[in-house]
């Protein structure tokens, strides 16, 4: 037998498990290969450490900072220009008002563009595709263009509507839209073809079928899309820069054709101003955000676990 | 997938003839013009997309070339002295281009190897278990508002990288600077490229790694040599998407990168230099009472209309990407 003939290596191994010495021809890994693949892990430990450090340390930094003004104060007090009367009401009950027209918007406008996407133009045809990819680009365009957009068409003519709560609403509405309408196909997508296929023969048209089948189906997942979608809204600062958010607010806005300002604005007005006092309170409305982001997903994490089913 | 495919021709042919027969009882009762009208106002939700892509570029475009009448686009695109609201005067967006690039730079030498390495991790290294446990973690940092990140690199990453700065490399960053910034945008697109690559690596077959683990190949081997190629396109997509996101992203410049446009490009890409992005200027200029057709106003949207136009090319290269490896595997 010559060496390098497989044969000589299945004899090898047979005679050596024969002797029960196996473990030297198996473990044969080359020390260099074994010391490399080590290294190689503790890097990619210590890249996940990073990365669930960096979060650690900023909600606990935004917690350490903000202590001396986390209480039920900053809630009730209103905007003022001294830091120890300034609280979050204004901007709270803004968020308020711009999130509900907010919701509004986004649940039938997204998740009607996900049923006509999904459910009647099927993926083989033309226009779906570009529609498709339209909303994909739509995803990533930068939130400030948004807010310019918002500025040039829907402040100032042609809509008009000035700097209320309502622009606010319509701008953030088109920049989230396409995380409904990505999620909602999603969602029925998993919907099987059976259950319409089932609703058909027995007579139900096509929306019926849609209405009273394939939508039940899908709640769960499309709700778990559109609360991302209101999450992401409530911490987008940038498309409301240029929508002229009075950021000092001394009243409480009341409806969708007031004057406003939002949580994370006002957040970012505090971060502005040179006094610590001010950076104090930003750090403290910063765990009020978080704390409202972190519930609402936490919600929709425990809404797609309980309600998701397997078909 | 199969059998979607057929579920759905089977639909299609059960709408265009309801009976299967000419069995006229099994026919429609009435003509049933509500389901038309439910069709159109669906197609008018999906088609509003194609018009807020439409009211962009319309929005950005028409100011844009009124900036172009009376500014010439070579002293735009190629110039580097930028200051638009101060006399004399001067319109050379390089200045505040690069100061874009060097932010992306600086985010993306954290968040490449941080991000591969979760990616890595997740998907070639952990259990079930701790994948379940670590991966909403690693994802709840994309869910936190850029407004929150840009105080971080304020309060907490400007002091620790002057403390930290060794004195060999100079002076250390002031208040503004690219380093702190970067650093915090770089921590914010962790979770987008570990997310996405960590997608495209979980859609490698298990074929190609059990292939050369029996080849006596260790884990690192198999995730650097087998995993990763394979897995490439998917990779790229993931860090292309995450510039695209830096170089739009808004308020974590506005607050940490400071708004000093540099004449020297190359300063700009000093990590301790304070500088000003594209986006911290239209954030910047662009508020409320801007007005209407002032020549600041056409500035603001001549610079989102290029970074529109960057974006857009990068999310074009992007997602073309994505579904291809989608396609491959599938």
């Amino acid at each position: 037998m010559r060496p390098g003939d497989p044969r000589t290596a299945r004899a090898e191994v047979a005679l050596a498990s024969a002797r029960g010495v196996g473990t030297e021809i198996f473990s044969s890994q080359p020390r260099a290969d074994v010391i490399r693949a080590a290294a190689f892990s503790v890097a990619l430990y210590a890249a996940l450490a990073l990365a669930v450090l960096g979060l650690a340390v900023l909600v606990l930094d935004n917690l350490i900072e903000g202590a001396p003004r986390l209480n039920p104060a900053l809630l009730t007090n209103g905007t003022s220009s001294l830091p120890a009367n300034a609280g979050l009401r204004s901007a709270l009950i803004g968020t308020l008002w711009i999130i509900g027209f907010v919701i509004v918007l986004i649940v039938p406008l997204g998740v009607g563009a996900a049923v006509f996407l999904e459910e009647y133009a099927g993926s083989r045809s033309r226009v779906a595709r570009l529609i498709e990819l339209n909303v994909q680009n739509l995803a990533a365009v930068p939130s400030i263009i948004y807010g310019l957009l918002g500025l040039a068409f829907i402040a100032r003519a042609p809509l008009n509507l000035g700097f209320v709560v309502l622009t606010a609403s319509l701008t953030l509405a088109l920049l989230v839209l396409p995380v409904v309408i990505l999620v909602a196909r999603e969602a029925l997508r998993a919907v099987p073809g059976s259950v319409r296929e089932g609703s058909l023969a027995l007579g139900a048209t096509k929306w019926q079928t849609i209405r009273h089948q394939v939508l039940p189906a899908a709640v769960p997942g499309i709700a778990t899309g559109v609360i991302l979608a209101i999450s992401r809204a409530i911490g987008e600062t940038a498309p409301l820069v240029p929508l002229g958010a009075a950021t000092f607010v001394t009243f409480d806005p009341n409806g969708p054709f007031s004057r406003y300002t939002a949580l994370p604005l006002q957040i970012f007005d505090w971060v502005k101003q040179p006094q610590a006092e001010f950076q104090t309170l930003a750090a403290a409305a910063i765990i009020v955000m978080l704390g409202l982001l972190l519930a609402m997903n936490s919600v929709a994490i425990w809404l797609r676990n309980r309600y998701e089913r397997s078909w | 997938m199969k059998r979607r495919v057929q579920s759905k021709s089977a639909m299609r042919r059960l709408a265009a003839n309801p009976g299967g027969s000419d069995n006229s009882r099994l026919r429609a009762s009435g003509p049933r013009r509500g389901e038309r009208a439910i069709y159109w106002a669906l197609a008018g939700c999906a088609g509003l997309s194609i018009v807020t892509t439409t009211a962009i570029v319309i929005s950005l475009l028409i100011p844009s070339l009124q900036f172009f009448g009376e500014v010439p686009l070579g002293d735009f695109l190629f110039g580097t002295d930028w200051s638009p609201t101060i006399n004399p005067h001067s319109f050379g967006v390089l200045a505040i281009v690069a100061g874009t690039f060097s932010v992306t730079l600086w985010a993306l030498l954290f968040a490449v190897p941080v991000g591969l390495g979760v990616a890595i991790y997740l998907s070639e290294y952990a259990s079930r278990r701790r994948r379940r446990l670590l991966k909403p973690l690693v994802e709840l940092l994309a869910g936190v508002p850029t407004v929150a990140f840009g105080f971080f690199a304020l309060s907490f990453l400007t002091p620790l990288i002057q403390g930290i700065w060794p004195g060999f490399l100079g002076d250390e960053p002031g208040v503004f600077s690219v380093a702190s910034a970067g650093l915090a945008i770089g921590l914010m697109i962790v979770p987008m490229i570990a997310s996405v690559s960590e997608d495209a690596m979980r859609a490698v077959p298990n074929a190609l790694r059990e292939g050369a683990y029996a080849l006596g190949a260790t884990r690192a081997r198999v995730a650097t040599r087998v995993v990763f190629p394979a897995a490439l396109s998917g990779i790229v997509a993931a860090i292309i998407l995450a510039i695209s996101r830096t170089v739009g992203e808004t308020m974590i410049v506005l607050i940490a990168a400071g708004n000093t446009p540099n004449e020297n490009i190359f300063k700009s890409f000093n990590p301790v230099e304070s500088i000003q992005a594209m986006t911290g200027f239209i954030g910047s200029i662009a508020t409320g009472d801007l007005a209407t057709g002032s020549l600041e106003y056409k500035t603001v949207f001549a610079v989102a209309l290029l970074l529109f136009v960057m974006t857009l090319a990068m999310n074009a290269v992007s997602i073309r990407l994505v579904n291809r490896y989608r396609e491959v595997y599938e």
